[in-house]
């Protein structure tokens, strides 16, 4: 479904990426790990559009991506959460993720139909199935980081995505949080057959949720494979697990 | 919802009875009340509901203002068309404006918009043969139905009172819940599929075109123009009007705008120094009310829906 070959973004004189390889499949989880500032974000970044790569191919269903405009990309089917908390911090649970159900159906240029209800049936699925439904008249900034980077992840839904990028579904988030978490990002994958791609620092649960696993060291891809593959490479273990326990 | 059309409504009737008791020179203040109002809450489409910075809308104001004098002294086509010309003037003017802006995000947005706000002034001030300059357009003819003062402000109430429900219908459709969106988070907003400045720019349009329509209806009120309308410090003056009522409000630049207005009326009657007050008035905005007026009282009495009006 996803497939980059050798891309390579650099800022100045630092290649962020250099040569990072990946594919995914329809229906998987992927994840992607590495030390901090081995580029995992610029590579996101560069998949949903917000950056161009410099080279390297990036391609979503047979098609060429690289270099598309985030607003066009997510037309295509791609949706992403980011790693810092990114919602709308002014407006209602409820309205973070009708906005982008709205702007998915395209109706953003109607300037005269109340807004009130309008796809309420969609978002309300949505928030139940991520456990936002109580709170959905609160303001997103009161809510706490665990909610917010669960709302993320709901806005993310409301473009109905076939592949959803996660950007650290978890950072921040304390321990009973980041089980809430994982579970709900099983449970999307398995109830609404969602393709998921995502990059996290916990290794166990990385391990107990990913299909398969990308290793990123120093902006380029060390291994792809399933987790025992990845388990079993010395340079990842040097690289990275080697660090007594990971993160 | 009952509620909230309620006080609207209320405020309409009132305010078309006035004329039944005040008198003339304090109908001919509300009637400015009104029509700066609209102007003001026309510029927060754009600033408080877009996140936009446009910080010198009263070009807008200036080119309805002078497109529907301009029409009505030297067109000779019938009046309700010239009326409607210059609201379109500023839209076009706007859309111009608004593309060439639009590449650059907030701060610079607003500097460029105020150089070419300030080309479009000077263009005005001293183009004599065809604006008439810095003497602007004196003896505008308005027309006949709507030239006695209680025509002229019966005619400024139901136009803002129109646009007004308008510019209320924009901001709770689903366009205007975009434009809140791309204000609060414009990467997210780009990232769940919306077109970030097409929607800007369609807000910019928007804006001028309300803007425009109260600068047609300052002609019909004051039956002249003057490039002064239209020079940047205004356009501080009509932000500061959104600052002061609340920009987060719908009602909150009218609010503001009524403010102003009354007391620039009643202050410049005995002190000289309008601006001075103006500055001061915005220094207490800023360090007090940051949420303005009505944003204020809004939290205070209605918590939960803080956000409303």
């Amino acid at each position: 479904m996803l497939r980059v070959e050798s891309v390579v973004k650099s800022f100045g004189g630092f290649k962020a990426v250099n040569g990072a390889n990946l594919h995914v499949e329809a229906g998987e989880i992927v994840a992607v790990i590495g030390p901090n500032g081995a580029g995992k974000t610029t590579l996101f970044n560069v998949i949903t559009g917000h950056l161009a790569p410099d080279s390297g191919r990036v391609r979503f269903k047979d098609r060429e991506i690289g270099g598309l405009a985030p607003h066009v990309l997510c037309r295509k089917g791609i949706s992403r959460s980011f790693q810092v908390v990114n919602i709308f911090p002014r407006l209602s649970v409820f309205e973070n993720v009708q906005i982008a159900v709205l702007a998915r159906e395209r109706k953003t240029f109607r300037i005269f139909s109340p807004v009130r209800s309008m796809a309420a049936e969609e978002v309300h699925g949505i928030l139940r199935n991520v456990g936002l439904y109580e709170k959905q008249d609160v303001e997103s900034d009161l809510l706490s980081h665990g909610d917010q980077k669960v709302l993320e992840i709901a806005v993310a839904l409301g473009g109905k995505p076939e592949l959803l990028i996660l950007d650290e579904p978890t950072a921040g988030m304390g321990p009973e949080e980041t089980e809430r978490c994982i579970r709900l990002i099983k449970k999307l994958s398995d109830e609404l057959g969602l393709t998921i791609l995502f990059c996290e620092h916990d290794i166990g649960l990385v391990f107990e949720i990913a299909d398969r696993v990308m290793v990123m060291v120093r902006g380029g891809t060390v291994i792809q494979g399933s987790c025992d593959e990845v388990r079993r490479n010395r340079e990842v273990q040097d690289a990275y697990l080697g660090e007594d326990g990971g993160c | 919802m009952k509620r909230t059309c309620a006080a609207p409504l209320l405020l309409l009737a009132l305010l078309a009875a006035l004329p039944l008791f005040l008198p003339r020179f304090h109908i001919y203040i509300v009637a400015i009340v009104l029509l700066t109002g609209l102007l003001a809450t026309s510029l927060n489409l754009a600033i408080g509901f877009g996140g936009i910075y446009q910080f010198h809308h009263a070009v807008f104001y200036g080119v309805g203002a002078y497109g529907t004098a301009l029409m009505l002294t030297r067109s000779g086509l019938p009046a309700p068309f010239c009326l409607i010309a210059g609201p379109l003037a500023a839209a076009a003017f706007s859309l111009v404006m608004g593309i060439i802006c639009v590449r650059l995000s907030k701060l610079y947005f607003g500097m460029l918009q105020i150089s070419l706000g300030s080309l479009v002034w000077a263009i005005v001030y001293r183009w004599y043969s065809f604006t008439g300059g810095d003497n602007g357009i004196p003896g505008v003819p308005v027309p006949d139905g709507i030239a006695s003062p209680e025509g002229a402000y019966y005619y400024t109430l139901a136009v803002t009172a129109l646009c007004m429900y308008a510019l209320h219908r924009i901001v709770r459709s689903p366009f205007g819940k975009a434009l809140e969106g791309i204000r609060d988070n414009p990467v997210r907003s780009e990232a769940i599929g919306i077109h970030v400045r097409l929607h800007q720019l369609t807000a910019l349009v928007i804006a001028g075109f309300f803007g425009g329509v109260a600068g047609s209806l300052f002609v019909v009120i004051e039956t002249s123009v003057f490039p002064d309308m239209m020079f940047w410090t205004y356009s501080l003056e009509v932000l500061v009007m959104c600052l002061l009522g609340g920009m987060y409000t719908f009602f909150g630049p009218l609010v503001g705008a009524s403010i102003l207005v009354l007391l620039r009326t009643y202050v410049s009657v005995h002190i000289p120094y309008w601006h001075l007050f103006l500055g001061i008035i915005l220094t207490l905005v800023i360090i007090f009310l940051p949420d303005g007026v009505l944003g204020v009282a809004i939290r205070r009495f209605r918590p939960k829906e803080g956000r409303l009006a």
